[in-house]
């Protein structure tokens, strides 16, 4: 379970990081604990899963890759896992999720692919479906941008104390 | 333009930041350069936009979040007032329009299912809503957003 000290570290851990030389030792000041005391609990968090990765997310479009689609796939029950471990080892996925379907709606199966451009994104899709042998799926190119976020984990919990 | 030295350095940033007292000193030594040179140059690159954020990424349903996928049907016209009333929720982390009968696609993450029924049920009132489509995910895969710069 998480106590208050937990949930206050997963907040505060999702604003700006300091980028000077002992910027745990910034947010530890802020928080009020020791440096030691804030990377113990990160550490923890990290062995138990709870942090999945400490790192940068770049803005993909900068970067280059600047066309992304969300690719719905209908894939029989019991082929689920098996091209889920298939996507999952490939890095032009970079999400790979089973789902339910819905009345008219029977895709069950999503990917996200990243690329240069559309067309880049349609050959990635046509290789993946030859590769699995199942055709078909659908390509849900985003038209707009309306919100791209990390999730605010335990902010609005700190806005009730306040 | 992003130089060689960049790219390495935003590869090794995009999954190996430590848990250490000086992390950017750790990333220094595998470049073989100095650690005032990382920062000085993360803080341009960040300034330049090609970092979206720095820090650790949590596993949602491991902190007690439940997440879904949301799709929405909605009229042409209405498409910027739902939009808004979708993002004004701290749950919601992705929202796109996107080609297609539904054209509004949306990620949320809530509490319990209660507090996300609650949203989904004051999307769905929203003016110029046809349909609602809710998409929880029966397993997950894979969640890396990670590109490999060469």
């Amino acid at each position: 379970m998480l106590d208050e000290l937990d949930k206050k570290i997963i907040a505060i851990m999702q604003d700006e990081f300091p980028l000077v030389a002992e910027p745990y030792r910034q947010i530890a000041d802020q928080i009020g604990i020791t440096e030691e005391e804030l990377l113990e609990r990160l550490r923890t968090y990290q062995k138990s899963g709870k942090i999945r990765k400490m790192g940068a997310v770049l803005r993909h479009r900068e970067i280059g890759y600047a066309a992304n689609a969300l690719c719905a796939w209908i894939i029989p029950q019991e082929r689920i896992q098996e091209v889920g471990e298939i996507f999952a080892k490939l890095a032009v996925v970079t999400h790979c999720y089973a789902r339910d379907t819905q009345p008219g709606w029977p895709y069950n199966f999503y990917t996200m692919l990243h690329a240069h451009n559309r067309e880049e994104c349609n050959a990635i899709a046509k290789t993946l479906s030859e590769q699995i042998a199942i055709s078909e799926y659908i390509m849900l190119f985003s038209t707009k941008e309306w919100k791209k976020n990390s999730m605010q984990y335990f902010k609005e919990d700190n806005n009730h104390i306040e | 333009m992003l130089t060689a030295f960049d790219k390495r350095l935003l590869n090794i940033l995009q999954t190996d930041l430590s848990f250490d007292s000086r992390p950017f000193a750790v990333i220094a030594q595998r470049l073989g350069t100095e650690e005032s040179i990382v920062i000085e140059r993360l803080q341009l690159l960040k300034k330049q936009g090609f970092i979206r954020r720095i820090g650790p990424f949590f596993d949602s349903s491991k902190l007690g979040y439940i997440g879904t996928l949301v799709a929405l049907e909605v009229e042409t016209d209405a498409i910027p007032a739902v939009a808004t009333f979708i993002n004004a929720h701290c749950g919601v982390t992705h929202n796109y329009e996107r080609d297609g009968k539904f054209n509004l696609w949306f990620t949320l993450f809530s509490h319990n299912r209660k507090a996300q029924d609650e949203m989904l049920d004051s999307v769905r009132k929203l003016a110029g809503v046809v349909q609602l489509i809710n998409l929880p995910a029966t397993k997950k895969f894979k969640v890396s957003v990670q590109f490999n710069l060469s």
